[in-house]
Parts: structure tokens; sequence; C-alpha cells
């Protein structure tokens, strides 16, 4: 089951650049939550400061409190614990191209030192078909790269690839930017049935994307969350005017 | 319009000739890269396949004014020799390049090891040989195999090093992130993820510093120092099939010249053979589509 997210103060910079200013924000558990705003807005940054990925870059540098359920993430857990319990998706598929898509699957498992068969052959099972791919790939799943999949498929292995370490928060960094409509829908649909277990937070360009999806939506604006609310309120019914002129497409 | 469809045509024509031409310098400089090696390995043949029967490989080097002997003992060497060179330059080199890539960007100690690494790439291979000399023979007080085999390892170490650092920055960033972001510890990224993923292009490198110092004399001339006999201790001089080839090639007796030959080809063959058991092992366990 999926935890709720608190974020009181959150800053963080790329060197100098104050790319995160001041961060409020609660996300509700076994929901999907929308960021949305213009390229360079902070969002990304701010997915990336749940998993503490932001850090893995030497020059980036992150300050505030994130508590997932009861765990104050900057203080209480390692980086690499952490990881294991917030999955994430990128915008572009990244398979492990050396491995077959079953072991691209269980590669969390596997890496980090997990060997029963049993469970392993359960946990492809149980992840691919949450990721609706099981049907077009069971057949091959040890004789195939997962980098031989075509661009949709590689980014559903993916969402598989996070499912398998059974995390309690998705995140998802434009997970469908890179693809075809007819792979995208098949993305929104699985976050749509996802998010019953999971804890969502998914970065979008894609407004509609947002308004289907999600049933809170932020909006980022120059590091800063201008709006956070229902998705419904903010796409009929914006408290501010900048939110109001990113929707209708004025600016971004 | 109809100037415009003319001009294209031109255009196109111009384009087609212009491949034609650049395809064929292609083919021709391939021809020209080619020629060498194979008229090197038909000259081989045809000087040394007539000097090689069954003692070449089973018997040691005969005395002088005596008919026959072989290089069993030179082959032997060499393997012993190249066997300790690779156990010891392989590690060393991958870990240096996996230092240079993964962990020692822009760091002063970093810098330092890359720009050692080439000038030690430079080195001449005969100053290689003394200074193992005055290192290891001087401080052991006698020449030995395990002398020989640093002397190779250090020659190989350069190569490997900049191979292994150039081919991990290959490694898309992406894939990086993906480990990182199931969790995976970043020791274990490196070594499952990145090292496996750019594995193709470290097992070229290491074979290309395994076929150039497979070949080396000079460096085996004060550390092995050659052997006319048996010798399985790394603790003492042993034969090696260049210093043999150097041994017999300068010799004044027609019968070791052949026997130089014969010894040239069989050298350059177990090159090749080994190369291609390593590419075929390591391909072994290739996927469908893998890229």
């Amino acid at each position: 089951m999926g935890v709720g997210i608190l974020v009181e103060d959150l800053n963080a910079w790329y060197g100098s650049n104050h790319t995160l200013q001041d961060i409020n924000l609660h996300i509700p558990a076994n929901h999907a939550t929308a960021l949305i705003g213009p390229s360079g807005c902070g969002k990304s940054t701010f997915v990336r400061c749940l998993n503490r990925m932001h850090e893995t870059n030497p020059i980036a540098r992150a300050t505030g409190i994130v508590k997932m359920g009861e765990i104050d993430i900057y203080k209480d857990a390692s980086p690499v614990e952490i990881r294991r319990r917030v999955g994430m998706v990128f915008q572009r598929p990244n398979p492990f191209p050396t491995m077959s898509i079953y072991d691209n699957v269980v590669s969390g498992l596997k890496l980090n030192g997990f060997r029963n068969r049993r469970i392993l052959d359960e946990t492809v099972e149980r992840s691919l078909k949450s990721a609706a791919l099981w049907e077009e790939v069971k057949d091959d799943l040890k004789k195939k790269s997962g980098a031989s999949l075509s661009g949709g498929q590689q980014q559903r292995m993916c969402i598989a690839r996070a499912l398998a370490v059974d995390p309690e928060v998705l995140l998802m960094d434009e997970p469908a930017s890179a693809l075809d409509p007819v792979s995208t829908s098949k993305i929104e649909d699985l976050i749509f049935q996802l998010k019953s277990q999971y804890t969502i937070v998914i970065v979008t360009h894609n407004m509609q994307q947002a308004a289907r999806v999600a049933e809170n939506t932020g909006f980022f604006l120059n590091g800063k969350m201008v709006e956070f609310d229902s998705t419904h309120k903010i796409f009929t019914n914006p408290r501010d005017k900048r939110t109001e002129d990113y929707i209708t497409g004025r600016f971004g | 319009m109809d100037f415009q469809t003319r001009s294209m045509r031109l255009n196109s024509a111009r384009r087609t000739a212009t491949n034609y031409f650049v395809s064929t310098l292609a083919v021709l400089a391939t021809v020209v890269v080619i020629a060498p090696l194979v008229a090197i390995l038909f000259y081989l043949i045809y000087m040394g396949a007539s000097s090689l029967n069954l003692a070449f490989f089973t018997h040691i080097p005969a005395p002088v004014g005596e008919a026959g002997g072989g290089m069993a003992n030179s082959i032997v060497g060499s393997g012993i020799i190249l066997t300790l060179a690779s156990l010891m330059g392989i590690p060393i080199g991958i870990a240096a390049g996996v230092y240079l890539a993964e962990f020692g960007q822009g760091k002063m100690l970093g810098n330092a090891i890359r720009f050692t690494a080439d000038v030690l790439n430079g080195v001449p291979s005969i100053v290689m040989g003394i200074s193992i000399y005055s290192l290891v023979v001087m401080q052991q007080k006698h020449f030995s195999a395990f002398a020989g085999g640093i002397a190779l390892a250090i020659m190989m170490v350069p190569t490997i090093t900049r191979t292994t650092e150039e081919m991990l920055a290959t490694v898309p960033h992406a894939i990086r992130e993906a480990a990182l972001g199931l969790g995976v510890p970043k020791w274990r990224t490196v070594v499952s993820i990145s090292l496996r993923t750019a594995s193709p292009g470290i097992i070229t490198g290491c074979m290309l510093a395994f076929a150039r110092v497979a070949g080396e004399t000079a460096p085996l001339l004060f550390t092995a120092f050659g052997n006319q006999f048996w010798s399985f201790h790394l603790n003492e001089p042993i034969a090696a099939l260049p210093l043999q080839i150097f041994v017999y090639a300068i010799s004044p007796y027609d019968e070791w010249h052949r026997l130089a030959w014969a010894g040239a080809l069989v050298l350059i063959v177990m090159i090749m053979v080994s190369v291609t058991l390593v590419r075929i092992f390591a391909n072994r366990g290739a996927l469908k589509g893998e890229s």
C-alpha cells in the first residue's frame, strides 16, 4: 500500500541555481498527483528530491523535510533505502541493454542479492501483469533483450521493473512524453489502475493527461509551487492568475 | 518549377557520383589495411610451415650442430609469462579505468592517473625491460618468469585503463540512473550495470593489450631472459617464443633460421586463436536484440 508524502520547506540547488524554493505540500496516499508547469520550472527536480536522486549530481543539494509516512527521508534513512521504497519511471525508457526482459524486471531484486527462483518467477509475472505487458512478452522473457522491445513496451517494462521491488510510492517523470499516442493511452490506463495500490506522483507537460489521471494537481513556476488543489479545481476555477494563464495556454 | 526539378536532378547525379567515389575510397582503404596482415601471414606460412612438425611442439631446442629440436619450452614459457602478465595487468588496468570513469572525474588524482597512463603508453618497451631489471631482477639477484610477467603487465595497463575509461563513458547516464533509482548501491551499479554494459569494448581493449605484449621481445631480454631447457618455476629464467625467435633469427645457421620462421608463425597463430576464443566465449551469453 502507498503512503502519504508531506513536504515542508523544501529547497534545492544546482550549484548556485536555486531551482526549488520553499515547497510545502501534502501528497495523499493511494492517489495520483500531477505536477504541471513550463520546462525548467523545477517539477523534475522536485520528484528527484522525493527519492534522493537529486543528490546523485555532485553539484546538487537540498534542504527541508520530506516525510514518507513516518519516515523523514533526509534524516532517518540512507538514499539507497529510500530508493527501494520509492520507484521511479523516467522520461525515456531506460532498460538495461545487456539483460533479458526477465532480468530487467527483477533487476532491483537481483542486484540487491535476492536469488530465490520461485519468488523471482512470481514477481516477474505479477509485475508484468500490473504493467499490462505480460501477454505481449511472456514467450520471450529470457530469450529477448529488454532493449529489443518497442518504445512503449520498454516503458511499460520499466514500470514493471519499478513495481517489482514493491514500492510504496511511484514517481513518474513525464513517462509518456517519448511515446506515441497508443502507448501513451496504455500508460495512462495503467496509472489509473495502479493508483489504488501506490501513491503516484506524475510530472507531465500534457495537461489533458493530468486531467485524465490525477485527483490532485500542483502548478510549478520558476522554482515555486504556485497552486496545489484538486485537479478539477485547478482546471476549472484556479485561484491564481498565473495558473489560469498557463492552463489556458497564454504562456509556457 | 522546371528549373527547380532540373537542378534537383543535377544535384542528385552529383550526389550519386560522390557517394560512389567515397564508397570506393573506403573499400580501397580497407584493402590497404588488410593487405599487409594477409601478406605477413602468408609469408610466415610459406617460410615457416615446412619446419613445423610434432617435434617443434614437443621438443626443447637441440644443441648447436644437432638437427631437429623444437620450441616446446618457449611455447609453454610464453603461456606462463602471458598468464602472469594478464593476471596482474588486467585487474589493475580495469580497476584504474573504473576509477577514472566513475569516481575520479575532475579530481586531481584522476587527472594524474590519466596523464601517467598516457605517458606510460609511450615508454619504449626496452626501457620497460631495463626498469624492471633494476627494480625486480637486481633485487632478486636473478632473472625470472615473474619479472617478465611484471614487465608485460605494466605494458598492458595503460591500454586497458584508457579503453575501460572510454568504454564506461559510452554507457548512457540513463541506465545508471535506472539502477540507482531501484535502490542499487553505487558500487553494485558500477560492477553489474556499467561494467557489464561496457564489457564488449573492455574485452576488446584487454585483447589488444594482450596481443601487443604477446610479441614483445625487448622487455623480456633483461627479465625472463630465456632458457634453452624446460622450466616451470616462476622464480627462474624461462623461455619465451619472441626471445627464442630472436636468438634463432640472429644465429648463423640456416636450420635455426627456419625454426625462427616457424616460431613466428606459431606465435601469430597463438595470438589469433586466443583472441578469437575470448571473443566467442564473451559473446556466448548475448541475447536477441541486445544493443
